[in-house]
C-alpha cells in the first residue's frame, strides 16, 4: 500500500534508468539522509559517535571497496586490511611531510597509493582465479603488514613503532587528532563516505560496472564481446583498493587516533569480508546493512542485558558476539548468499504487492 | 519447418558482396592432436555461411580460430582485405566479429537489458571519471545506447523479459538474449555456434526466422554451425563440410548434398 507503484509511468529512458525508478525509494533515502545529516549528529552522545556512527560509516566504505572487487568483479580478496593500512600510512606520511596540506586532499590522495598497491597485487588475477587468487592477496596481506612494521620511514622512526595522528585543523576547526570533536569528525567522514558511495553506485550501474559483472559471470564470453579482461580486472582492483585505502585513512585519522601495524592484520580483512558477505555481495546497500549489523551487535549485546536487569560480564559478551557473527555467516552462506540486501529486496517486493498477493 | 524459411528466401532481396573473410590453409594443433588440417574457405559479405560436419570434426575450433581464441599453428586469416595479425579475442571483437555459444554463455547475474547493453561495450567512450559523475556525458551515452538496445529487444520480441535476470529465463529465450547480445555490437561478421541446439521445432522456426531477418534487414554476414540438416540446407547460401579436421566439401547446399565425400562422411562408407 505504502509502496504502491501503480500510476508511476516511465516515459523516457532517462527516467527508467534513474537511480530510484520508484518514488518511495527516493523518499526513504531522503529520510535516511535526514537522519544521518541532521537528527543523529544533533542528538548523539560521544559514546554513540565513537562506537556506532563513525565506525559504521568507515566499515561501510571499506566493505563497499571490497564489494567492488569481490561482489561485482568476482575476484576474491583477503588483503583488505593491508590495503586499508596502505591508505592509513600514506595519509600519515602526507600529513607529516606536508603539514599545510588540506586533510581532505591528503585522504583522497592516500587512496591512490592503496590503488597502486592493489593494482600491483592484482596483476596475478589474469592468470589465477578463485582460491588461488585469494592466496595471492593473502600474500599481500602478510607482506604489507610486515612492511609497516619493518620500514621505519613509514612511521617516522617512532620508538613505539605506531603512528599517532597529529592535530589537524581545517577552516579553523580541529578535525583530526586529540583535540577534534566527535561531531566534526563525524561530519567529515560522512561527507566523504556519501560522495564515494555515490561514485561507486554510478560506476557499478554504468558500462564499467557491466564489464565487471560480465567478467564475474562468464569471463570467456566477456572477452569475446570485446572486454579486455586484464584492464577490467585491474580497474576493479584499482577502484576497490582506492575506496579501501580511503577507508583505512579515515579509520586511523577519524576513529582510532593511533595505529600500530597489527591493527591491519588479517582479522580486519576478515571483518570487512564478513560485512560484505552478510550484507550481500554485489550490492551497495548490503554493505551498509552489514556494517550496521557487525558494528551494532556487540554494542547491543553489551547494553541490552543491563536494561532487563541481567548482569553479564564483558568477556561473555565478547564470546557471544563472536558466536552470533559466526552463526550468521554460516546462515547467510547457506540460506541467502545475497545477504541482507536480498532480504530487503524480498520485503520490498512484498510491500509493493501488499495487501494483494498478485 | 521449412515453410517460413522458404517463404523468406523466396523473396530474396539481399546482395552478396565481395570476400569479407578468407581463411588460408589453417592448421590447428594441440600438442600431437591436429584439430584442423589445412582448411581454406572464404566468407562473402552478406551471405549465410554454414559449417557442418559430424561431432569432433573441428567446427567449433574453427570458430574459435576466427574469434582469436585459438591462434592457428599454420595459415593466414584475411579480414576486410587485410591480413589479420595474431590478436587477442577482445581485439577481434572490436573489429566487428561477434558470436554466440554452443552452451549458453550469458551473464547470469545480470538482466536481459544489461546483457545486451554489455554487448555494446566496445562502442562506449566515456571514461572512469565521467562514469563516476554520471550526470552529463556518461548518462547521455547510456541513454543513446539504451535506445539502440531497445530496438534489438523489439526485434527479438523479448520486451517482457527486459528486466528479468537471465538465469531465470527458459532455454529458448536465453538463446534469443544471447543472439541479442551479439547483435548489439553491430557486427560485420556474426558467428553462431549451434544456435538451434536443444530446441523444439517451434523454437527452431523462430530462431531461423530471426537469423534470416538479421541477415536480410541488417545485411549482417553470418557464419553458423548447425547439426539440423533441414535448417542448414534451407537458410544457408553456401556450406563448408568438415570431417576429422579436414574440409571435405564446399559449395551451395545443393552441391554439398550430392557430393559423394559428404554422403560417405555422414552415412558411412561400405567396406568392400
Amino acid at each position: 500500500m505504502l509502496y504502491r507503484t501503480s500510476g508511476q509511468f516511465k516515459t523516457t529512458y532517462r527516467s527508467d534508468q534513474a537511480l530510484f525508478p520508484i518514488r518511495q525509494d527516493a523518499f526513504l533515502l531522503g529520510i535516511i539522509l535526514l537522519f544521518a545529516w541532521v537528527i543523529l549528529p544533533a542528538s548523539a552522545s560521544s559514546f554513540a559517535f565513537q562506537t556506532l556512527l563513525i565506525p559504521v560509516l568507515i566499515y561501510a566504505l571499506a566493505a563497499t571497496g571490497l564489494n567492488v572487487l569481490t561482489g561485482y568483479a568476482g575476484q576474491l580478496s583477503l588483503g583488505t586490511g593491508a590495503f586499508m593500512g596502505v591508505g592509513a600510512y600514506a595519509c600519515y606520511k602526507l600529513i607529516t611531510l606536508f603539514p599545510e596540506l588540506n586533510l581532505i586532499v591528503a585522504v583522497l590522495l592516500s587512496g591512490l597509493f592503496s590503488a597502486g598497491a592493489g593494482v600491483l597485487f592484482g596483476l596475478p588475477s589474469l592468470r589465477i582465479k578463485g582460491f588461488y587468487l585469494a592466496i595471492a592477496t593473502l600474500a599481500a596481506q602478510f607482506f604489507l603488514v610486515w612492511l609497516f612494521e619493518k620500514w621505519g620511514w613509514l612511521y617516522n622512526y617512532n620508538a613505539s613503532g605506531a603512528i599517532q595522528v597529529p592535530n589537524v585543523s581545517m577552516f579553523g576547526i580541529w578535525v583530526a587528532g586529540p583535540q577534534a570533536t566527535d561531531r566534526a569528525q563525524y561530519f567529515f567522514v560522512l561527507a566523504l563516505v556519501t560522495v564515494l558511495t555515490m561514485v561507486t553506485i554510478n560506476l557499478t550501474r554504468g558500462n564499467l560496472g557491466r564489464s565487471w559483472k560480465a567478467v564475474r559471470d562468464m569471463d570467456i564470453a566477456a572477452e569475446l564481446i570485446g572486454i579486455n579482461l586484464l584492464k577490467a580486472k585491474l580497474q576493479a582492483f584499482a577502484v576497490s583498493s582506492y575506496l579501501v585505502g580511503v577507508a583505512g585513512a579515515l579509520f586511523v585519522f577519524f576513529w582510532r587516533g593511533a595505529a600500530e601495524p597489527n591493527l591491519f592484520n588479517i582479522d580486519l580483512s576478515f571483518r570487512v569480508l564478513f560485512i560484505a558477505i552478510i550484507g550481500g555481495l554485489g550490492s551497495v546497500l548490503g554493505n551498509w546493512l552489514g556494517a550496521i549489523l557487525i558494528v551494532a551487535l556487540p554494542v547491543v549485546l553489551n547494553t541490552a542485558p543491563h536494561w532487563v536487569g541481567l548482569d553479564i560480564s564483558s568477556s561473555t559478551v565478547e564470546h557471544v558476539n563472536v558466536m552470533i557473527v559466526g552463526a550468521l555467516i554460516v546462515f547467510f552462506l547457506i540460506v541467502e548468499p545475497h545477504g541482507l540486501a536480498r532480504l530487503w529486496a524480498l520485503i520490498r517486493e512484498k510491500l509493493i504487492h501488499w495487501p494483494f498477493p498478485y | 519447418m521449412t515453410g517460413i524459411a522458404e517463404a523468406i528466401v523466396a523473396e530474396d532481396t539481399r546482395r552478396i558482396g565481395g570476400i569479407l573473410m578468407e581463411l588460408k590453409h589453417i592448421t590447428l594443433r594441440f600438442g600431437g592432436v591436429t584439430a584442423i588440417q589445412d582448411i581454406s574457405f572464404d566468407i562473402r559479405e552478406g551471405e549465410i555461411r554454414a559449417i557442418i560436419g559430424p561431432n569432433g570434426a573441428g567446427k567449433s575450433s574453427m570458430l574459435n580460430v576466427i574469434n582469436g581464441l585459438y591462434t592457428p599453428s599454420v595459415g593466414e586469416i584475411w579480414y576486410k582485405g587485410a591480413r589479420r595479425p595474431a590478436m587477442k579475442p577482445y581485439e577481434v571483437a572490436r573489429q566487428g566479429v561477434a558470436r554466440t555459444f554452443q552452451n549458453i554463455a550469458l551473464f547470469k547475474g545480470m538482466s536481459t537489458l544489461d546483457n545486451i547493453m554489455a554487448g555494446r561495450n566496445t562502442m562506449m567512450r566515456s571514461g572512469l571519471f565521467a562514469q563516476a559523475l554520471w550526470r552529463g556525458r556518461a548518462e547521455a551515452e547510456e541513454i543513446a545506447h539504451r535506445e539502440q538496445v531497445e530496438k534489438i529487444i523489439d526485434f527479438l520480441e523479448i520486451q517482457h523479459i527486459r528486466k528479468t535476470p537471465v538465469g531465470k529465463l527458459p532455454y529458448g529465450l536465453q538463446k534469443r538474449v544471447e543472439l541479442g547480445r551479439a547483435l548489439a555490437a553491430e557486427p560485420s561478421l556474426l558467428l553462431l555456434d549451434e544456435p538451434m541446439a536443444g530446441m523444439n521445432v517451434e523454437e527452431k522456426e523462430d530462431m531461423s526466422r530471426f537469423i534470416l531477418d538479421v541477415n536480410d534487414e541488417f545485411g549482417t554476414t553470418i557464419a553458423l554451425i548447425e547439426h539440423d540438416m533441414g535448417v542448414v540446407m534451407d537458410i544457408s547460401d553456401r556450406v563448408v563440410v568438415m570431417d576429422y579436421g579436414k574440409k571435405i566439401g564446399d559449395g551451395t547446399p545443393e552441391e554439398v548434398r550430392n557430393a559423394p565425400e559428404v554422403i560417405d562422411a555422414y552415412l558411412g562408407v561400405a567396406h568392400d
